[in-house]
């Protein structure tokens, strides 16, 4: 394998098993609990890696992800004292964390190769240099080992409690009503986004791994409605950020992590914009649709209104009409040429008339739905 | 030892305290306005804005790189508004979103301009994690020169912040431009970061805008002292933090700061008056020891209701017990409230309020009207 492919190959598992856990989050809209776990951890990796000197220890996972699980409890005793709003606990929490974290750091700076800039950044990079040997045999880069068994945890955990997760998530008030205990599903999601956490930071450090969790589930809840395809979709968004941004990387030579955090806010974007139905150029489509439909009923009810009186040669002459519509020429315009596409309206010289099936629309708008 | 005669200390200093009065201050209106991680998202959203800032100007004076910076966050915030009031998206995914996004493309730009071996971008990362130490005296000027204007607006528009904090409904109803207010106070929270930005950098930028605030919250309901506490515990946390991180070696500045507004807030959260949980758990205590005292006082007062004439006509045990949850120890707690003097048992084997009783049980009512209020 070419390091230029481990490289994308960890970075495509590391987007997958962010954005898995990260769906939840932001329909249970908790999405930045991952970037509060994403920094508080640092003192659970620092203290773990003092008491083993290594870096890879699989104690490391272990020890951030109870630092992660500690951290959302903490965060909820704050709450329960109900002296400090949600958003707030959140923002108290995750500082205090991570200050501890950077002061051991930079106590033990001399004999520790763990600087704060590789955990808030990551080095996605360097992932083929440390590969898993068993029995003197490359078996590739540790970290898409590391990724890939999370990825299959994570896999495994949303297979296993499906229905329990997605009940709590989409609506807590059944989920509670069932006997599924909420604390327990808390928690579990919650390990479960620490532990994804702990493991991306390597590769692309503890704020972008934010982008990877919320950005490509946040946009494929723009373009799907139902539960389970928004976890699919969402995973293939970041995916595709993955590759998208170690391309444009590559190419620009900048950071990888950077790039892929970027490649998710630009498919976030274009679903925002372009997303069927829900995107932004769908609603003006839609309220452009409803301004002509609303100008023909006007119109219609307008001609009507003066139809057959002294008034008409006035009322209803192309000319003068957008006077006492009080409209602007180009939309009288427009929406007297779509009338009469739809034959709801026929003109004779300039004078307008409604035809049988304006007459109807008219009345419709005016009385309503006859039973 | 002479602190303050130290100038790189006595510089720091006055920039953490600047940055704290700024920060303490705005972030109180954050606090209460439920925008405590709109801090978070808008520190790391400056970032792209500081080196374009720097890469299209060359220069690093600090008042261009904190233009580009809240320029950036300011915009940071906008497509915030835009992703809630035209998507589906949540509050909170749309501040990760532009938090985290905002900021790879930010490094995306640091590392594009770190390819030129010029070394010219050196001291734009301290940015990212804050070194008090690199503050120089145009920078100190700089905060103070944005600080003054951000804390004179505030004070300008006082009323009108207050109304938009509590009431904006109210506050449209009035007249109040809410939408310009809303964004100029946004505004003056993104000015409040970028001046505190390169002291604590990206990440623990938002405890100095949530915790002084949380911490004042405690000691007073009241919005102005709650804004001058928050700035005085902000510069106190300011000051203090970087004279500890100075006097011990290997203390970054930034944490240090953070960890002493941490203490302050554990500190509130516990001792305050009213509010605090030592003194709810003392007044709850006092509650719990007797706690079906209370209710039963309370019952015989409105049974004494039924008989104007004559109040102190006795009403039976089994009435009262009626009235009471089942588990509810009603003759214990007669007996005791006899004990006391604020009910008697009648000759004819009744329980009654005596005069005490009753005017303690309008006490009671009056107190819990007034904490309902």
């Amino acid at each position: 394998m070419s390091p230029e492919l481990q490289i994308l190959l960890t970075a495509a598992v590391t987007a997958v098993a962010a954005a898995l856990p990260g769906t939840y989050l932001v329909l249970r809209r908790t999405a930045l609990v991952s970037d509060a776990i994403s920094h508080a951890i640092l003192p659970g990796i620092v203290v773990a890696f003092f008491l083993t000197h290594d870096l890879n220890s699989p104690l490391l996972l272990v020890s951030a992800a109870a630092t992660g699980v500690l951290t959302v409890f903490l965060i909820e005793a704050l709450l329960r004292t109900r002296l400090v709003p949600e958003d707030a606990s959140i923002g108290l929490v995750f500082p205090a964390l991570f200050s501890i974290g950077v002061i051991l750091i930079s106590h033990h700076a001399g004999d520790v190769h763990l600087d704060t800039d590789s955990v808030l950044l990551g080095e996605i990079a360097w992932v083929p240099f440390d590969q898993m040997v068993v029995g003197g045999v490359e078996l590739g880069p540790r970290a898409l080992w590391t990724m890939s068994a999370i990825l299959l945890l994570n896999l495994l955990l949303i297979l296993l409690a499906w229905k329990e997760l997605k009940i709590a998530t989409v609506d807590p008030g059944l989920a509670a009503l069932l006997g599924f205990s909420p604390v327990a599903i808390h928690y579990s999601l919650m390990a479960m986004v620490s532990i994804t956490a702990v493991g991306a930071f390597d590769a692309v450090g503890s704020i972008l791994v934010v982008a990877l969790m919320i950005a490509p589930p946040a946009a494929a809840y723009l373009v799907v409605d139902r539960f389970a395809p928004m976890l699919w979709v969402g995973a293939a968004v970041a995916a595709a950020s993955a590759i998208l941004g170690y391309g444009a990387a590559y190419v620009l030579d900048v950071s990888i992590a950077g790039s892929m955090a970027s490649a998710c806010g630009i498919l976030f974007a274009t679903a925002l914009v372009v997303a069927p139905r829900r995107g932004l150029v769908a609603q003006v489509r839609r309220r452009t649709s409803q301004r002509l439909e609303l100008g023909i009923r006007m119109l219609l009810v307008h001609l009507i209104h003066h139809q057959e009186t002294e008034a008409e040669a006035e009322e209803c002459r192309m000319p003068s009409l957008h006077r006492h519509l009080q409209w602007s020429e180009a939309r009288t315009r427009q929406v007297v040429r779509e009338a009469e596409n739809r034959k709801l309206v026929r003109r004779v010289d300039d004078l307008l008339h409604a035809t049988a099936d304006g007459r109807e629309l008219a009345e419709v708008a005016v009385i309503g739905e006859r039973e | 030892m002479d602190l303050f005669g130290d100038y790189t200390l006595r510089l720091v200093a006055v920039g953490s305290a600047i940055l704290g009065a700024t920060s303490g201050a705005l972030g109180s209106f954050a606090y209460l306005r439920r925008q405590s991680l709109l801090g978070d998202a808008v520190s790391h959203a400056a970032l792209p804005g500081i080196v374009l800032a720097f890469m299209l100007t060359g220069s690093k004076v600090p008042l261009v790189l904190m233009l580009g910076a809240g320029l950036a966050g300011w915009v940071g915030t906008l497509v915030v508004r835009l992703i809630v009031s035209r998507s589906r998206v949540p509050y909170d995914s749309a501040l990760g979103i532009i938090l985290a996004v905002f900021f790879g493309f930010g490094l995306v730009l640091l590392t594009l301009i770190q390819r030129r071996a010029d070394a010219a971008q050196a001291g734009l990362e301290s940015f990212l994690f804050g070194q008090a130490a690199s503050l120089l005296k145009r920078d100190v000027v700089a905060m103070a020169c944005l600080g003054v204007v951000a804390l004179a607006l505030l004070l300008l528009l006082w009323k009108e912040f207050k109304l938009l904090s509590f009431d904006p409904d109210f506050g449209a109803s009035l007249g109040l431009p809410v939408r310009r207010l809303d964004g100029l106070l946004t505004l003056l929270l993104v000015v409040a970061i970028i001046i505190g930005l390169q002291t604590v950098g990206v990440v623990l930028m938002s405890a100095m805008i949530v915790a002084p605030g949380a911490a004042a919250r405690q000691w007073s309901r009241r919005l102005a002292p709650m804004v001058l506490i928050a700035a005085l515990i902000g510069v106190f946390s300011g000051v203090s933090g970087s004279v500890f991180s100075s006097t011990i070696p290997r203390m970054p500045t930034g944490p240090t700061i953070v960890l002493v507004l941490s203490l302050i807030v554990m500190i509130s959260i516990f001792l305050a008056p009213h509010r605090g949980l030592l003194w709810r758990s003392l007044r709850l205590g006092g509650l719990r020891s007797a706690p079906d005292l209370d209710p039963v006082l309370m019952h015989l007062y409105a049974l004494s209701h039924q008989h104007p004439d004559d109040p102190e006509h006795g009403h039976s045990v089994s009435v009262i017990r009626t009235m009471s949850p089942a588990n509810a120890k009603v003759d214990a707690a007669l007996e005791r409230l006899a004990d006391r003097g604020l009910a008697r048992q009648t000759a004819d084997g009744g329980w009654a309020p005596t005069a005490i009783g009753r005017r303690e049980a309008q006490r009671i009512l009056e107190r819990e009207a007034g904490e309902g209020g």
